[in-house]
């Protein structure tokens, strides 16, 4: 069949799929006039497989690169609009909260234990380091960094927490958001990197959060510093460390792809790893929420604040060990 | 490549669709359930900083009328501000790949399309991935690594298309069927090769794109075939594409034509289901 009559034959089944993907796009103005508009097709599914199969004749036939061009758009086009991934229902966002993210936790427990450690142990090591040894934190800090640090939680200070004009909470928020979780969502991106980067960012805040916890402590300003970091602590240093677990997934595809190509391993730690993160990005949130408006009012007792911190760290402990269980062994949730 | 395995065996036939990814295309083919070849033209890396670079300009301008706007609200003002630009640094690609179809502003500007690698529109995972890992394409700094991987990739996939399967490809631009030019139909002369055929064809298509002068020169190369020179000659061309295409007889010696009436009323509808 030449292909004009070609053409002539199926112009309207395209006409009318081009109009039913204009009636989706709200930017396209559709073109066609009412009355000589094409009606509407009924069956999408039918009159796609079917135009499929005209680009299929109209390539084996060799007709012109511009039908064969108009006709592939014209595919791309429906195809996109056939196969659209659903978007995430609330059920399912309920679903994540309560199951979805600790059994993802859990799915990934080795990552999350690793980065547990290469958090925790250079956190230890400096906390008890400058708790004995009066010179150890300047390994780490120049003299200008631990008078701020000193002056940050000196009991005599009116406000807690880092240096104010005025004691505007929001302003705090603002900065904790985007300072904290900045620093986490590096922390997983620079896993990327063969995972170097995670490990990097892990030790470097173990390190650098034990010096202060050791130095603070040495200097004894235990009773404004502890119930300001304790709160907002319970969210932020697991964040942290999860979004490191999940940095570690994406190193360790690269790595060890095991059976897989390194591209599809990385896709499937990919999605491992947006599992974990939404979760992290979560926390990091309410963690800055705390910090801002929570950890650094001054009227609360110390010992409510105490208090109020064990119960959140008891919180997220929990959470992370217990919710989710039905589903960990069963069919793993995406 | 191509080329060489072709000069090695003469007698393969010649390669088919002129749509099928060679060595050195950009074209990105999957097949879709339905088993047909979908291709789309994957974007390098230039467009693409390009793109980038607008999107900078446009969220650079919004800090700082924010900046403005906000500047006499004290400490207050500052929180929001700094909510936004964090908002702004890892969230403004995202809200724009998932609710403008695949497009941020740069990207419109430059026809560009984020797509998931089986072509279909991204959804808020593989769109937030992408972005979040933009930090590891930064490293150690503007950009080395996202460019370095775009370049040594054969979708021109940086860090984080990799780990969120995606890829940017150029929007395909609305196809329009170009004019033909106004000529009689003339019968083909006998023993056209189908790629002769195809090249006069595309010769005729591209009647309206290119200038007169190239078009009679090209005319002019297939003298032997037209017999004619200059202008008539391209006129011959034009009728014999127009004659492979499918059109016929003009409309002055219509009855001339034997079997034209029945074509006219038989045909279109009664033929539809044979393919």
């Amino acid at each position: 069949m030449k292909q004009r009559d070609f053409e002539q034959r199926h112009q309207l089944l395209w006409q009318q799929l081009e109009n039913w993907l204009a009636g989706y796009q709200k930017n396209v103005v559709i073109q066609a006039s009412a009355d000589n508009s094409p009606p509407q097709i009924e069956d999408i599914p039918a009159a796609y497989r079917r135009l499929c199969q005209h680009l299929a004749v109209a390539k084996e036939r060799h007709y012109t690169g511009n039908l064969v061009a108009r006709l592939n758009q014209l595919v791309l086009a429906c195809h996109q609009r056939i196969y659209q991934q659903k978007s995430v229902s609330r059920s399912r966002w309920l679903d994540y909260l309560f199951e979805g993210f600790p059994a993802a936790l859990r799915a990934q427990s080795r990552f999350v234990w690793l980065a547990c450690a290469l958090f925790l142990a250079p956190a230890l090591v400096m906390g008890f380091g400058c708790y004995w040894n009066d010179a150890l934190i300047y390994a780490v800090m120049s003299p200008e960094q631990v008078m701020e640090v000193e002056a940050m939680y000196d009991p005599g200070n009116r406000v807690l927490g880092r240096e104010r004009g005025s004691d505007s909470d929001l302003m705090m928020f603002g900065f904790y958001i985007k300072n904290n979780i900045g620093i986490a969502f590096r922390t997983f991106a620079t896993g990327m990197l063969f995972g170097l980067g995670s490990i990097f960012f892990l030790l470097f805040n173990g390190v650098f959060l034990g010096a202060i916890f050791g130095h603070i402590t040495r200097v004894g300003f235990v009773t404004t510093f502890y119930p300001f970091v304790i709160g907002h602590g319970a969210f932020e240093l697991t964040a942290i460390v999860f979004a490191g677990a999940a940095g570690l997934r994406l190193g360790h595809a690269l790595v060890n792809p095991g059976n897989l190509s390194r591209r599809q391993s990385l896709r499937e730690a990919g999605h491992d790893a947006m599992k974990i993160m939404y979760g992290t990005f979560l926390m990091l949130v309410i963690a800055a929420f705390l910090e801002a408006f929570w950890s650094s009012s001054t009227d609360v007792s110390i010992a409510i604040k105490l208090l109020v911190g064990g119960f959140f760290w008891l919180l997220v402990i929990t959470y992370c060990c217990l919710a989710g269980r039905r589903t960990a062994h069963g069919e793993s949730r995406t | 490549m191509k080329n060489a395995s072709t000069t090695q065996s003469p007698s393969a036939p010649p390669s088919s669709a002129d749509l099928e990814p060679a060595g050195l295309d950009t074209l990105y083919a999957i097949e879709t359930p339905e088993g047909i070849d979908l291709t789309a033209q994957v974007a390098g890396p230039v467009p693409r900083i390009l793109a980038y670079s607008v999107d900078l300009f446009y969220r650079t301008l919004i800090l700082i009328a924010l900046g403005i706007a906000l500047a006499f609200a004290g400490n207050t003002g500052i929180g929001i501000w700094l909510l936004g630009s964090f908002l702004l640094e890892w969230f403004y690609p995202v809200i724009f790949e998932v609710f403008r179809g695949g497009q941020t502003p740069g990207k419109r500007a430059f026809g560009l399309t984020v797509v998931n690698d089986n072509l279909t529109p991204v959804g808020w995972g593989a769109s937030i991935m992408r972005n979040l890992l933009r930090f590891a394409d930064f490293l150690p700094f503007g950009y080395c690594a996202g460019i370095l991987s775009m370049t040594l990739s054969r979708h021109f996939q940086r860090l984080g298309d990799y780990a969120a399967g995606t890829i940017v490809i150029y929007r395909a631009q609305s196809a329009k069927s170009t004019a033909l030019p106004d000529v009689a139909p003339a019968p083909p002369p006998r023993g056209l090769t189908l790629e002769d055929q195809q090249a006069i064809v595309s010769l005729t298509e591209r009647a309206g794109v290119l200038s007169q002068a190239r078009q009679q020169e090209l005319a002019d190369l297939l003298q032997p075939i037209t017999g004619k020179n200059g202008e008539a000659g391209l006129r011959q061309l034009y009728a014999i594409g127009h004659w492979l295409l499918g059109a016929r007889q003009s409309r002055d010696n219509r009855d001339a034509d034997k079997q034209g009436g029945n074509r006219q009323t038989g045909q279109v509808g009664t033929e539809a289901r044979t393919e």
